[in-house]
């Protein structure tokens, strides 16, 4: 058996390769999933780029590689047709969810997305904070990263209302799904607070943490949030180990603190098993956004279950079909070391379909079985999946991602303005350099 | 253009004239006015009757007014028939899910749509001899049928008869809101004031609006055999409760086959060869879809027409409600107001309530405000969804820290062998405290649950004393204590455990 730093490794070197293998080179833009003609996720594109100083700190890729690629991918941003069009890339500094993976332009009528640009530009301030030698490639890396940030105009996402608006499209305007309540937008509103050309105010922060629940499930005290990912995304470029917002500091916890009790009642409810699924026990969880078998298994007869497609199933309420995210156990990794080390290796030993190339599946449902006995597994590989695992296991391992997006002054300003103190933002002094 | 459709009127059957008999009998003649009154009511709704009741029971000269049958919407178009529909559509539910309850389903299940709905009547008619004209002209209640108007501050007319009044209540209801989209009038729709009439099952309903009687119709009317489409142009249904519970509602609803519409607006109504076509949009996407009848439950208009309220002195709100101040009272001292005509919670709990305040305060001079009445409400879907106090997030926003106790129906026994584990019960109560501030539930009868959570905010009992109380085992109700015990294990700090270990090991 492998040990667990060899193990952990080996996963996230797999995760990599992802996004060596599904890149588009010129533009630097990657694939949502590693299925034939997926378009671009930016959101992906924003895991790529915090994806390359890890590689590169490891020995998987050689530095003027990294540069050049997220220098492209940069470049294609900056030069990208912002005009909002049907066919644009971007309106307003924002970009659209899915993109032409070779042209770069709208595909599948997607919406303008408020979080996947703030991933993506998450990722390209990681790498600004990462190239920060004074050679011409870096220099304009860093300037290409202040100029997409600055260009977002976050104040126009408001709508005029309290909080950020979910998505825009031109052909109607700002779309009206509720987004209420936890979720892994933290990320999104400490980038638009701490813009320093369109920033958004506390208020709205605080408008949407008003919608916060504080509850009490299975005796554990958490700031509610059914799919496992709310409690990762943000995470993955925040250190949010011991500072607190105003609601943290009057619940006596901390976002971290939050997301390992997270983790105890996924635990919790997989070992409840409330709806009898095969493979769910305490070391058989991960409840999350994630593929699911629906588009194979419509067509059977007397099929019993309801099963879903990619969809975020969540804990107590679901939708639960049976269906696994093992990328969401391993990212749990930071929160919980053990726990998550230990269900991650019991799907493994399970479920050992459900790795390919070394790397994890998206999703695995133990109650379906095919005609070989097999538990039925996700095709192919989800972009986000293998950002969030190699972002997770690096904070884990070595805390590079989170090292880094502390240095950044647009996230410490956004953190405080969102009224987090405390910690290791006591530690940095307010503004400083960029 | 063509004439609007003739709604359905209601089946002149037996049942049809006993309740006429109960609530509008054909013979009654209005009895001579006394004098002068010391409360007139205008209108005998539940919250006009219940006026009316307890102002006779407490001895006080009471006339009551209605304009068409007693009872309101609740009785004759509201709560009774539609619950009694939900009950026959619960049935049909069960019989076509028996395996899931380990008994065979039957081969072929045909509705008996007709059966269904003369049951509807039959109930109704019933439950209309508990408030009949004839009951409350024995309680010494004086009741005229007939249109009224006031005439001044202190007087009215019904049907040109003067009364004169020392106080007056208004509580004339509210009626069903046509939305006003292109084409509908025309093509014709229902609403919950002659859906009760229909005889034949639909074969394709849609449904406008996914408040409680959106939701409550669409359901049954999906069991009972309709192919049913609902449309909603907010991203949830019940747009007031939390989401949990409104998620969990659409679950049930995929679960049951109507076609759910979320953020989806219709923007205009065709006919076509006989056909209702429904055109609607979802942010860009544009659908349409035919029907065969069309339901609206998209809020209602208070009932203030044609009572010439300015010669009274009696003003009304933006919203066109009457105005009312926090123990009822319209802008002219001697008139009140209560239930659906004055209220923004349209319940009929809450209009009961309401009326009582209305009475204590207008005949003895009582300041009870209606700010002090804790009302539960239910929307009663499968699950229902019940609820009593403060959201969460309003909590929050006046600044009260607050805390959910959570117990998920799987963790309930009997909501386990009854496979209705779909559910929670959630508690709110104040941060470091047992204080209930207000509670969800989502079960199938979480109507019946919320009682004992009003019970204990009205008592000021807290969760330390819930936790206490024994329930039957097993009950789905236990929910409610587990939420106190998981209340009183939080109790136990790290410090509290270690003195406890200390003192046992003694």
């Amino acid at each position: 058996m492998l040990a667990d730093e060899a193990l952990l490794d080996r996963l996230q070197r797999a995760a990599f390769g992802y996004f060596e293998h599904n890149i588009n080179p010129r533009n630097g833009l990657v694939a949502d999933t590693s299925r034939d003609n997926s378009p671009v996720s930016i959101a992906v594109v924003g895991f790529a780029l915090s994806a390359y100083p890890v590689a590169v700190e490891r020995g998987w890729m050689a530095r003027d590689e990294a540069l050049r690629r997220s220098l492209a991918a940069l470049r294609f941003f900056r030069d990208s047709d912002q005009s909002g069009s049907p066919t644009a890339t971007g309106y307003r500094g924002f970009y659209y969810h899915f993109l032409d993976i070779h042209s770069g332009a709208r595909v599948w009528q997607s919406e303008l997305s408020m979080i996947d640009t703030a991933l993506l530009i998450a990722g390209a301030l990681t790498a600004a904070m990462y190239f920060s030698a004074d050679s011409a490639d870096e220099t304009e890396l860093r300037a290409l990263a202040d100029f997409l940030y600055r260009r977002i105009d976050w104040r126009w996402s408001q709508d005029d209302g309290e909080t950020i608006r979910q998505g825009w499209k031109p052909e109607c305007g700002f779309l009206h799904y509720g987004w209420e309540g936890y979720s892994e937008a933290i990320v999104l509103y400490v980038l638009a607070m701490g813009s320093p050309s369109h920033p958004i105010s506390g208020d709205c922060y605080r408008a949407w943490t008003a919608t916060y629940q504080w509850e009490n499930l299975y005796d554990h005290d958490y700031l509610y949030a059914g799919p496992l990912f709310v409690h990762h995304f943000s995470h993955a470029w925040l250190d949010l180990r011991g500072i607190r917002d105003r609601f943290m500091r009057e619940k006596r916890a901390d976002y971290f603190e939050n997301s390992r009790r997270a983790v105890l009642i996924q635990r919790e409810y997989a070992w409840r098993n409330p709806h009898e699924f095969d493979g769910y026990d305490e070391n058989g969880w991960g409840l999350s956004a994630c593929d699911g078998p629906s588009d194979e298994q419509l067509g059977l007869a007397n099929e019993p279950r309801r099963l879903f497609g990619y969809a975020a199933r969540g804990v107590p309420y679901g939708p639960d079909d049976g269906t696994l995210s093992p990328s969401a156990v391993l990212s749990s990794l930071p929160f919980a070391p053990d726990l998550a080390l230990a269900a991650v290796r019991n799907l493994l030993l399970r479920y050992p379909e459900m790795l390919n190339d070394d790397r994890l599946a998206s999703s695995v449902n133990p109650s379906l079985r095919g005609a070989d006995g097999k538990a039925w597994v996700s095709a192919g590989h989800y972009g986000l999946d293998q950002g969030i695992v190699l972002m997770m296991i690096e904070n884990h391992r070595s805390g590079l991602p989170w090292k880094l997006m502390r240095g950044c002054s647009y996230l410490r300003d956004g953190l405080r303005v969102a009224g987090f103190r405390g910690g290791w933002l006591l530690a940095s002094a307010p503004g400083g350099a960029h | 253009m063509s004439p609007p459709p003739t709604p359905p009127t209601t089946p002149q059957d037996v049942y049809e004239r006993e309740r006429l008999a109960h609530v509008h009998p054909e013979t009654w003649r209005n009895p001579t006015p006394a004098e002068r009154y010391q409360l007139v009511i205008v209108g005998a709704g539940p919250a006009g009757l219940a006026a009316a009741e307890l102002a006779a029971a407490l001895g006080a000269r009471v006339a009551l007014i209605e304009r068409h049958l007693l009872g309101g919407t609740c009785l004759n178009n509201g709560c009774v028939p539609s619950k009694t529909l939900i009950r026959t559509a619960r049935l049909y539910a069960d019989m076509r899910d028996a395996r899931r309850y380990g008994a065979q389903a039957p081969a072929d299940i045909p509705v008996d749509f007709a059966a269904a709905m003369e049951r509807v009547r039959r109930i109704r008619s019933h439950l209309g001899g508990g408030d009949s004209v004839r009951k409350l002209a024995a309680a010494g209640v004086d009741v005229f049928f007939g249109n009224m108007q006031f005439t001044g501050a202190d007087t009215l007319t019904v049907n040109d008869e003067k009364l004169c009044f020392d106080k007056a209540i208004i509580a004339t209801g509210a009626r069903p809101h046509i939305p006003d989209i292109a084409g509908l009038r025309e093509a014709g729709c229902l609403t919950n004031a002659n859906v009760f009439n229909l005889t034949e099952l639909p074969r394709r309903l849609l449904v406008i609006g996914g408040g409680p009687l959106g939701c409550e119709l669409a359901q049954a009317f999906s069991r009972l055999g309709a192919q049913v489409t609902i449309v909603q142009d907010k991203p949830l249904f019940l747009e007031r409760e939390e989401r949990d519970a409104a998620q969990m509602l659409s679950d049930a609803f995929a679960r049951d086959g109507i076609e759910v519409r979320l953020n989806t607006r219709v923007t205009a109504v065709r006919v076509v060869n006989g056909e209702k076509l429904i055109d609607m949009v979802s942010d860009d996407y544009h659908s349409t879809i035919a029907v065969d009848v069309i339901l609206t439950g998209v809020g209602r208009l208070p009932n203030v027409e044609g009572l010439n309220l300015e010669a009274a002195g009696v003003s009304l709100t933006h919203a066109g409600g009457i105005t009312v101040d926090d123990h009822l009272r319209t802008a002219n001292p001697r008139i009140f107001a209560a239930g659906d005509v004055c209220l923004q919670q349209q319940y009929t709990a809450t209009a009961t309530a309401s009326a009582h305040i209305a009475v204590r305060n207008a005949l003895f001079g009582g300041r009870q405000r209606l700010s002090d009445l804790i009302v539960p409400w239910c929307t009663y879907t499968d699950p229902e969804i019940a609820h009593v106090g403060l959201y969460v997030r309003e909590a929050n926003r006046q600044g009260i820290p607050v805390k959910t106790f959570t117990i998920p129906l799987h963790e309930i026994d009997r909501a386990v062998t009854d496979s209705e584990q779909g559910g929670f019960v959630k508690i709110h109560v104040r941060e470091r405290s047992d204080e209930i501030l207000g509670a969800t539930i989502v079960a199938l009868h979480a109507g019946s649950m919320i009682n004992e959570i009003t019970l204990a905010m009205v008592a000021g009992i807290g969760l330390r004393t819930l936790s206490r109380v024994v329930h039957a085992y097993p009950t789905q109700g236990e929910a409610i204590r587990c939420a106190a015990d998981a209340w009183n294990r939080t109790r136990l700090t790290p410090r509290i455990r270690a003195r406890l270990r200390r003192w046992l090991s003694r």
